[in-house]
């Protein structure tokens, strides 16, 4: 019989067969982020590259991982999604499979960005920056079941879909200090900083690609990423056996 | 091989499926019939675990549809009303992971693809996107996923819809060899009356979610409906003084045409045109109208469940 890994890898590549037959949206994609940094960059103070970069790859994977939901909304349409909830598949499969499709063609994109900023004077540490990635991929994987969720709440209404993602995604961002820092800012904005699992998650991935790897941020990225993911399969669970 | 007790779903204030009784021991075929919003598709989607009863219990092969659904999962297959093939993927990929799912190896899992895509003619299309398909193409491609894996107990919603007649013949054909083949237990609805009539020996109507009938089609029929002979007549008078002559049929007169309900009317035909030459006053034209499924769900439901083309079993015969 199958494991959750087999039933995650069944999963997962059936999500990304499509995209690899049909490379082009994806190669586009993934050199987007090179543009913002191009364009970005030279407005920031120097020797910022090192705080910047990892902010920006941790903004690409949680855009990806926020569209989890939108191919599953077609598929709800359909009926594909059904005919896969009738299978014996485990159902975190069915969650964590999707939102790896989006999130490791993130990691592809992450070494592109390390590769071409390593030259302008990036320095990462090897092992800091894997384990920053398997946090990110934790936390995506959450979000990505997040998005999921949200997907099967607005089947009826596509809408809503687009709505809640769109007014997420900013104020997570821009409350985890991933293009601006928070230091500076007033007190409220602070506490709110706080509470966002995702601020700890890029004060984590710097750290790690700085290669301080055994410090206090490390350790809250590894509980936000673990827990957000926990949280959010869980619901995901829970969303899709009662589910009309 | 499954059992259902005071199966009930409620959405808001629908009452979608209203609390079906249902035994289907193994090996059987059934066939679900009722109109647009009877609650069929409803019923299958509690028992392939896609929704929980809103009350009631089922038991489908073996295991309880809420408590224990992976076992379920394992065990049935299931072709629902809509597409299951994803419209991005190409089909024979869908194939291959569909198997995969149900923990087949990646070989043997390439192999009953290839099998199944050339038992149901998908050869030429097996390769190509899903979305470019016509809609028989992906019907029968659907089919082939529900069969991936040679389920005991399989379930499908509408399997025909959208088949021409002849690749909806390949399909019964091919459901009738599962049976004959793996003894596989078989639960479809379907719109076609002729369908449900000759592969199912068991047809449950279904009606505002309940069940109200359930039998073979030959017994549903001469049960609720019964067969008819129509006599004709050259002139009013004539079919008057018949009428009085096979009073002991009860027959019903309109102008010049007497009609008799009676069962097994091919055979009482010979007997009644003799007394009629006998008296000399022999009918001029002569039908049997046997029943058709949908003369009984009619009879039942007050409303028609015949879309046009569907086979109709009138005989006549000129004397
Ligand atoms: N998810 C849902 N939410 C709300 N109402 C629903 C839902 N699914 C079905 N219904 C309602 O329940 C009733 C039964 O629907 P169902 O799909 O079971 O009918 P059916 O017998 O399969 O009809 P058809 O022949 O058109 O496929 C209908 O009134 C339908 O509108
Ligand atoms: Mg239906």
């Amino acid at each position: 019989m199958t494991t959750l890994v087999a039933d995650t890898r069944t999963v997962f590549s059936r999500e990304l067969r499509p995209v690899l037959r049909d490379p082009f949206t994806i190669i586009f994609s993934m050199v987007q982020p090179l543009v913002f940094l191009a364009l970005f960059t030279p407005l920031l103070p120097d020797d910022s590259l090192q705080w910047f970069v990892p902010g920006i790859i941790v903004m690409s994977c949680l855009f990806a991982s926020s569209m989890t939901g939108s191919n599953l909304l077609f598929e709800i349409q359909t009926g594909s999604h059904e005919r896969m909830l009738v299978t014996p598949l485990r159902r975190p499969a069915l969650l964590i499979g999707r939102a790896l499709k989006e999130i490791v063609p993130m990691f592809a994109q992450a070494a592109l960005i390390v590769a071409v900023c390593a030259p302008f004077g990036f320095r990462f540490n090897l092992v800091g920056a894997l384990l920053g990635l398997v946090i990110l991929a934790a936390f995506c994987i959450g979000l990505g079941a997040l998005s999921y969720t949200l997907a099967l709440a607005s089947k009826n209404q596509e809408w809503l879909f687009w709505t809640v993602q769109q007014t997420l995604i900013f104020p997570l961002l821009l409350l985890a200090g991933v293009l601006l820092p928070i230091d500076n800012g007033p007190g409220w904005l602070q506490a709110l900083a706080r509470g966002n699992p995702l601020s700890y998650v890029v004060d984590a991935e710097r750290a790690l690609f700085a290669g301080d790897i055994l410090s206090s941020a490390t350790f809250g990225g590894l509980v936000a990423g673990a827990a957000t993911a926990a949280v959010e399969l869980w619901a995901g669970v829970r969303a899709m056996r009662n589910s009309d | 091989m499954m059992e259902t007790y005071g199966l009930t779903k409620h959405f808001k204030d629908v009452r979608a499926v209203d609390g079906i009784d249902l035994n289907v021991a193994p090996g059987e075929l059934v066939a679900l019939l009722g109109p647009n919003g009877a609650g069929k598709s409803t019923t299958l989607r509690m028992l392939t675990t896609l929704i929980p009863p809103t009350s009631g219990t089922a038991r489908v092969a073996g295991f309880d549809v809420v408590r224990q659904q992976r076992e379920v999962r394992m065990r049935i297959g299931y072709i629902g009303q809509g597409n299951g093939a994803g419209h991005s993927q190409r089909g024979r990929d869908e194939l291959i992971s569909q198997g995969r799912a149900y923990g087949l190896g990646v070989r043997s899992a390439r192999a009953r693809a290839a099998t199944l895509i050339e038992s149901l003619g998908l050869g030429e299309v097996a390769d190509r996107r899903v979305s470019s398909l016509s809609g028989g193409q992906r019907r029968r491609l659907d089919i082939a996923m529900g069969l991936i894996h040679e389920p005991g107990l399989l379930f499908l919603d509408e399997p025909s819809t959208g088949l021409d007649p002849q690749n909806r013949a390949n399909l019964q054909e091919h459901i009738l060899d599962l049976r004959a083949r793996h003894e596989t237990t078989i639960v479809l609805t379907t719109h076609y009356l002729d369908e449900a009539d000759s592969m199912a020996e068991r047809v449950i109507v279904i009606d505002h979610g309940r069940i109200i009938a359930d039998d073979t089609p030959a017994q549903l029929k001469a049960e609720h409906v019964g067969d008819r002979i129509i006599l004709g007549f050259d002139h009013e008078t004539d079919a008057a003084s018949a009428a009085a002559a096979v009073a002991r049929f009860d027959p019903e007169r309109q102008d010049t045409r007497l009609t008799i309900r009676t069962q097994g009317a091919p055979r009482r035909v010979p007997e009644i045109l003799d007394d009629l030459r006998t008296l000399g006053n022999p009918a001029t034209e002569v039908e049997v109208v046997r029943p058709t499924l949908d003369d009984v769900f009619l009879k039942l439901t007050g409303r028609s469940l015949r879309e046009g083309g569907t086979a109709d079993s009138r005989e006549l015969v000129e004397v």
